[in-house]
């Protein structure tokens, strides 16, 4: 990966400072490992990391090329790095969440003052007299009203803006209770009455805002696992100047007419035709399948695809944003709609609830007038169910518990999206993979168990002089020799001497001594037998274990892939997964996705490529590894880190631990309202109870949230910084 | 009852003060980076000042 890091530096003086994104730092350990890896290079003045924001400042003397050097020393690390761009979203993010936590402060302050007071009129009882009473009530009242108002302001803002839309949501019974109970507490007060709410009030407003503060913080930490992926992917390209040079750009900045150079193992930056050079191509994001494709000049290319062979020359057809991903973009929009359409579990407490509540304070109210109770009476006690109903547990029952799942999934490696795709991974029911790069590693390995070692590193140094993935595959064997004399014939083979003996690779055909229509890779040396390299694409080490503990999860599963038919029918044996579909495009993973879907099975979907990626954003959950295609992750809901899939059980167990908390948590809330609103229509409802009742079910609601932290066991991959500490602890002693 | 007209008051003066200092607190960036910090104050001190 090479990244223009120079154009994000900004300098002032002899100084150059930048803002890094960083991928794979997770603790304390990788934290100190990054700024003391960086202050300890010359002239490196601050390095300083956000572990919350995954943020690196970065500040030296001297010039701004500098900048691809500390990327490469991060990634010598262990570390991914990519410019931080500010973005306005961010922005806006960030000024919410300090608004809200403002507003919590402020009504945390307001709370506890007025309840100071109210406790003291409350045990104070009749021994008080009514003139201090009422100076306490005053003085609560000067502190709740301005509070209630400020702090107030997200409930009535987001109130106001539901009924100007004629429809009614979670923040107008809020919003109703607030105004009711300052409105009544303050004409009560002018009366000089016994009873005020202003504690109440502020109690409300103060719960529900630790809701939002934490909903925000949730919303902060998904959105940020998104944009940190998206800067970790920005390319460059080659494009070649008016005056002949080679310039490297972002992809994001090429045109159309451009002409951009592809070395071998690149990526292709964006839709274009072969102007000069032939080359074999890696289509497998594209396609899903492993085989290379032969191109040549008049060849149109997709973004996405990997040269394998010689340089080639594009020409730019369509701008990076709107190629042939375009299409599949589109696909996946769509998807995320009605992936949109699911309603979270709080909006569908909230639809049943704001009508039941509304009612029974309308009730209240015409059945104490009937009862023959004053007009006052009848009124309060109306309010009273209103402040009693309202919704604080529930607002706090699904943050909180999100926030804790969410918390533990990121510190094993598993980013989420957002909290209610947790909600849609705890209902899924069947599991659909991808097979090349998701159940397998997607390169090509060689199966070498049947040669014997010499003949293997003759083989090795002869394939070292060739990037076509079959040899490729034979690089990772040591050899201490080197070749001579190296030929390839292409679409043949190799051939060449090393130490002395004469050595071919290739086709049967090519290096001799079988019958030529057998398949495969053969290597020969001198006049010996020929020996067969078998070439596979291999299972993940963790696969079987993953396939395993899905079933035993009580999910059944499929495979489906655009690969040959025997290719993943032997991967769905070797795992025992026996539905399998082979040979499909990306718009028929999405029909099969579909057709579960219409028998009403929730799917979850885990893949890595391009062609997965309306299936991705259509099924009702999904799942990529962080070294799938760009447009993969985008599509997921889940993204799992380390390149392994064994997060992927963790994450199905946590999600519906998940929600089997927020159950729980609406059941709590539901429970107390049966006891509590008897009271409240009968008039039983003092002050002091409200309070009691409210903080007291907010807090059974929040510890059995916290359980959370128990569920499972998952180790989760490794990261750079992991052993840091201890290490260092070693070195103490 | 008339220590109750001192000690309302700073009740409400320690009350502001604590309110004033989170405010400060959070424009001047200390809830940043919670994870950080709390990752930081375990990590070695390299320049200890004994």
């Amino acid at each position: 990966m090479t990244v223009a890091l120079a154009s994000f530096v900004r300098t002032s003086g002899d100084v150059s400072s930048l803002d890094l994104v960083i991928g794979g730092a997770r603790c304390g350990g990788c934290l100190a490992k990054i700024e003391n890896g960086l202050r300890s290079q010359p002239d490196v003045t601050e390095a300083r990391m956000n572990l919350s924001t995954a943020r690196l400042h970065v500040a030296w003397h001297g010039a701004a090329d500098r900048a691809d050097g500390f990327a490469q020393n991060l990634q010598d690390m262990g570390f991914s790095a990519g410019p931080y761009i500010p973005d306005i979203a961010d922005a806006a993010d960030r000024a919410q969440s300090r608004k809200l936590l403002l507003a919590m402060a402020a009504a945390a302050f307001g709370l506890m003052n007025v309840m100071i007071l109210s406790i003291a009129v409350w045990s104070g009882g009749s021994e008080m007299s009514a003139a201090t009473q009422s100076l306490l009530h005053w003085l609560s009242a000067a502190i709740a009203l301005p509070i209630a108002a400020f702090s107030g302001r997200p409930f009535f803002a987001s109130a106001w803006q539901a009924l100007r839309a004629k429809t009614t949501n979670m923040d107008v019974p809020i919003s109703l209770a607030i105004i009711l109970a300052c409105g009544l507490s303050l004409w009560e007060t002018w009366q000089g009455q016994e009873h005020t709410y202003f504690d109440a009030a502020l109690m409300l407003v103060f719960l529900l805002l630790v809701g939002r503060v934490l909903d925000a913080r949730l919303r902060a930490r998904t959105g940020l696992a998104a944009r940190q992926l998206a800067a970790l992917q920005v390319h460059n390209a080659r494009r070649i100047t008016d005056d002949n040079r080679v310039e490297t750009v972002p992809t994001t900045e090429l045109a159309p007419g451009d002409i951009v150079v592809v070395a071998s193992g690149e990526r292709i930056p964006a839709d274009g035709v072969v102007i000069s050079g032939e080359s074999r191509l890696d289509a497998a994001l594209v396609t899903g399948e492993t085989a290379l494709q032969k191109v040549g000049p008049g060849d149109a290319l997709y973004s996405g695809t990997i040269n394998h062979g010689a340089p080639l020359t594009l020409e730019i057809h369509k701008a990076s944003a709107d190629s042939f991903l375009a299409d599949i973009t589109a696909m996946v929009e769509a998807g995320q709609q009605t992936q949109a359409r699911y309603v979270r579990l709080a909006d569908r407490a909230a639809r049943a609830y704001v009508p039941v509540v509304h009612s029974l304070a309308l009730l209240t109210f015409v059945g104490w007038l009937i009862a023959g109770g004053t007009p006052r009476t009848a009124i309060i006690n109306a309010i009273a169910v209103l402040i009693i109903t309202c919704p604080c547990a529930l607002g706090l029952a699904v943050p909180a518990v999100q926030v804790v799942a969410v918390g533990r999934l990121f510190a094993k490696g598993v980013l989420i999206r957002s909290g209610d795709a947790l909600e849609r991974l705890a209902t899924v029911r069947h599991v659909v993979f991808d097979k090349t790069g998701t159940l397998t590693q997607g390169r090509i390995r060689a199966d070498v168990s049947a040669i014997p070692a010499p003949d293997l590193a003759l083989i090795s140094a002869l394939s070292r002089h060739s990037t076509h993935p079959a040899s490729v595959a034979l690089h990772e064997f040591e050899t201490a020799a080197s070749a001579l004399e190296v030929e390839e014939v292409s679409g043949q083979g190799l051939r060449g001497q090393v130490s002395g003996h004469a050595v071919r690779l290739g086709q049967a055909r090519f290096v001799g001594g079988v019958s030529f229509d057998r398949p495969g890779l053969w290597a020969r040396i001198d006049a010996q037998d020929p020996l067969q390299i078998i070439l596979a694409d291999p299972i993940r080490g963790e696969a079987q274990e993953t396939v395993n503990a899905l079933r035993a999860a009580n999910l059944t599963l499929s495979i489906v892939s655009g690969d040959a038919a025997e290719t993943v029918e032997n991967v769905g044996d070797a795992l025992g997964i026996d539905q399998v579909t082979a040979r499909v495009e990306p718009a028929e993973k999405l029909t099969h996705i579909s057709a579960l879907q219409n028998r009403g099975i929730p799917v979850l979907m885990v893949g890595d490529g391009l062609n997965d990626a309306p299936a991705l954003a259509h099924a009702d959950a999904s799942a990529a590894l962080v070294s799938g295609t760009e447009i993969s992750r985008a599509a997921s809901d889940i993204v799992l880190q380390g390149d392994t899939l064994a997060g992927l059980p963790f994450a199905i167990q946590v999600a519906r631990a998940a929600k089997r908390r927020v159950v729980e948590n609406f059941a709590l809330a539901i429970g107390y309202n049966m006891l509590a609103v008897p009271l409240a229509i009968f008039g039983y409802v003092t002050p002091l109870i409200a309070a009691l009742a409210m903080s007291a079910s907010s807090l059974i609601v929040t510890l059995n949230a916290l359980r959370m932290r128990r569920v499972g066991d998952y180790e989760g991959p490794s990261h750079p910084g992991q052993n840091e500490r201890i290490k260092k602890g070693k070195a103490a002693l | 009852m008339t220590s109750l007209l001192w000690l309302i008051p700073i009740a409400l003066i320690l009350g502001f003060s604590a309110l004033g200092t989170f405010f400060w607190a959070l424009r001047s960036g200390q809830f940043d980076d919670l994870d950080g910090d709390a990752e930081r104050m375990l990590g070695d001190d390299d320049f200890p000042l004994t």
